[in-house]
């Protein structure tokens, strides 16, 4: 082993007290980093499941029709008098087969579902209420929210004359499964379905407004035969939703809406999650930094006589530098092991203690490897830099100063 | 006597501390000696004459004010800092007043690392060295003892087989039996007399004692400074 290695192990090995208790705080600042990292990450993805189960990742739909101006003539000739917003018309998106085959090729891209919907009228007996009507075909759909998963009554069969319903529709009409229902579109349509499954999405607005039917019904109730108001689809990626919409827009000239756009609240509080687990990382950096530093610059002045036999003894000032960097850079590695120990046990503990409401753990009881490695690399590097001025001290101190008052 | 054969030689040594200030104050006024190989010399004087000063610049841990210092024919002046650390390492051995022995190593590692920093590891060769001084120094059973477990007398004989690890041509003593009684004192010197007589290796030691003094080749006196009167023995 070289001599600068002999030495830094050796000063640990013998500064028991002080060794031990820096190597606690490092590695219990290194835990706290990797534990607090995958808590973050864990709250995070599985409220971006939750509210991404009731929803696709991204929505493709015709833009809305652009405000026309009305014109007034006026002395100076034609002025726009004011811009009048359209009652938006129902269409279908144009040539939707070949938008649908393009898209679903697109990088990220998993599975893609076409529909068509509307609003519309459900009535039964005296009870009537506004609904949205939703076609869909089953199997594609499926794969974008789990309707199957959220039945509360009867089953996911959306047959001809078949319709699944929100739980809160079905109270307000006191329907269950296998009641019948009439529906009026807003293109003046009607038809009668019979229930067949009721769902609860868990979002009070869906459950009281959606009507879950086989596309062609939604067609003819809605007068547009063959057609396809929107293309739902989900991603890989969650986080790259936004990207996809925004190439699908481009690609298509259509409008296109990733879960992001629609959920600014949701993506604002993962940005001050990130922001805050980002700050308090920096704080435990810096904490463990100083507590190293402050450890060593201790030593470095307790050893100024060693240090000053040792250069008599021929060891050039760099050499004494890196002994001290040495110790650092220990430090920092034996807490990074260490800290991703505790950490493990934490994250361990953590699966069977965090749970959500509906019981199934909030964090996964195992850490990915990258945390583990970035952590032993910010633990090393910490150590290392947080070694630098105690080590730079001591190379600089002078051994005539040491051998004279020793 | 030819130049060559002076393991050290001072030329108008000067050193002052706290130079181009109010308190500036020289403590050697121009020093003029010489010293033979495997010459066995006492430096001797009242406390504050300067003795402690002027082995610090021979032992290349201060540089001089003004003067010529050659150390085995090489001009010092002409070094810098990572040659001053080479020929501090290779050539020079130190024994220090307060032993200063490295309190985490056993007296056989202690003994051994001058060695080691010269070549980075450690080697057998080393260690049976480091064994054989000492055995030399009556130490053959503390090898593995921590100077912490050793008495005075003790680390400063680990401290003796230390300053000849490296086998140097020149070893400097500061005043190493100075806080030894007596008895120990003489068996210090002797072992450094035989040690000067085995190894070849010139000594230059600091004493306050003159009946050690009275033992040594050759006295140089020291007074606020001044080289008092050094006959050589070979003179
Ligand atoms: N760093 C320093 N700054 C100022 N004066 C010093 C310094 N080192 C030594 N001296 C002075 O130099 C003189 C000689 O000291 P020293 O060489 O230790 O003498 P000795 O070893 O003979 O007792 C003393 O007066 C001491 O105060
Ligand atoms: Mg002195």
């Amino acid at each position: 082993m070289p001599f600068e290695w002999i030495l830094a192990l050796r000063f640990l090995r013998e500064g028991r007290m002080q060794t031990a208790l820096i190597m606690a705080g490092t590695t219990v600042g290194v835990a706290v980093i990797i534990f607090i990292s995958a808590l973050m990450n864990g709250l995070q993805a599985s409220l971006a499941s939750r509210t991404l189960s009731t929803q696709a990742h991204v929505t493709v739909r015709v833009p809305d029709d652009a405000p026309t101006p009305v014109l007034a003539r006026g002395d100076t000739g034609i002025i726009a008098a004011h811009i009048e917003p359209r009652v938006q018309r129902l269409r279908s998106i144009d040539q939707w087969e070949q938008v649908y085959r393009q898209v679903a090729l697109l990088p990220h891209v998993v599975d893609v579902s076409p529909l068509t919907t509307g609003s519309g009228f459900a009535f039964r007996g005296n009870a009537s209420k506004a609904i949205a009507i939703m076609g869909i075909l089953p199997e594609r759909y499926e794969r974008i929210v789990r309707i199957g998963d959220k039945l509360t009554a009867g089953q996911f069969r959306v047959g001809p004359g078949e319709a699944v319903i929100g739980c809160e529709l079905a109270n307000d009409l006191g329907a269950t499964v296998g009641d019948r229902i009439r529906i009026l579109s807003s293109e003046n349509r009607d038809d009668v379905f019979r229930i067949t499954g009721v769902f609860d999405l868990g979002v009070k607005d869906l459950n009281r407004r959606w009507v879950i039917m086989a596309q062609r019904n939604a067609q003819s109730l809605l007068d547009l035969s063959g057609g396809v108001t929107h293309i739902d689809l989900t991603v890989d990626d969650i986080f790259a939703a936004e990207s996809v919409a925004t190439r699908i827009a481009s690609l298509t000239g259509l409008t296109a809406e990733s879960w992001m756009a629609v959920n600014t609240q949701l993506l604002t509080a993962f940005k001050n999650q990130t922001m805050t687990t980002r700050t308090v990382r920096v704080f435990l950096i810096l904490i463990v930094a100083l507590g190293i530093a402050s450890v060593l610059v201790v030593s470095v002045v307790q050893k100024q006589r060693e240090i000053g036999i040792l250069r008599a003894m021929g060891t050039s000032p760099r050499r004494i530098m890196w002994v001290f960097l040495i110790q650092g850079g220990l430090v920092g590695a034996s807490g990074a092991l260490l800290g991703s120990g505790l950490a493990a046990l934490m994250v361990y503990g953590a699966s069977f203690a965090l749970r959500q409401s509906d019981g199934s753990p909030l964090i996964s009881g195992s850490i990915e490897p990258a945390y583990y490695l970035s952590a032993a690399a910010v633990a090393i590097l910490t150590g290392l830099l947080a070694a630098v001025a105690p080590a730079r001290r001591a190379a600089k101190m002078d051994p005539v100063e040491a051998i004279r008052y020793g | 006597m030819a130049e060559e054969d002076d393991i050290l030689r001072l030329e108008a040594v000067r050193k002052a501390y706290n130079v181009a200030t109010p308190i500036e104050t020289e403590v050697l006024h121009g020093i003029d000696m010489a010293l033979h190989r495997g010459e066995f010399a006492a430096l001797i004087g009242p406390s504050g004459s300067g003795k402690s000063t002027l082995l610090h610049l021979i032992g290349l841990l201060e540089r001089p004010t003004a003067g010529r210092i050659l150390i085995a024919g090489r001009e010092i002046d002409a070094l810098d800092e990572a040659g001053m650390t080479e020929l501090r390492g290779r050539t020079l051995g130190f024994v220090f007043q307060f032993h200063h022995l490295l309190p985490e190593f056993t007296a056989l590692e202690n003994v051994m690392m001058p060695t080691l920093i010269d070549q980075g590891r450690a080697t057998r060769a080393m260690r049976e060295r480091a064994r054989w001084l000492l055995g030399k120094v009556g130490l053959a059973d503390a090898l593995d003892k921590k100077p912490s477990a050793l008495s005075g007398g003790m680390q400063q004989r680990v401290a003796i087989a230390r300053s000849l690890a490296m086998n140097p041509p020149l070893v400097l003593a500061d005043e190493p039996t100075g806080n030894l009684d007596s008895h120990t004192a003489d068996d210090i010197f002797a072992l450094l007399r035989e040690f000067n007589r085995e190894e070849g290796s010139a000594f230059l030691i600091v004493t306050h004692d003159a009946r050690l003094a009275a033992g040594c080749d050759r006295r140089i006196e020291l007074m606020d400074g001044r080289i008092l009167a050094s006959p050589s023995a070979q003179a």
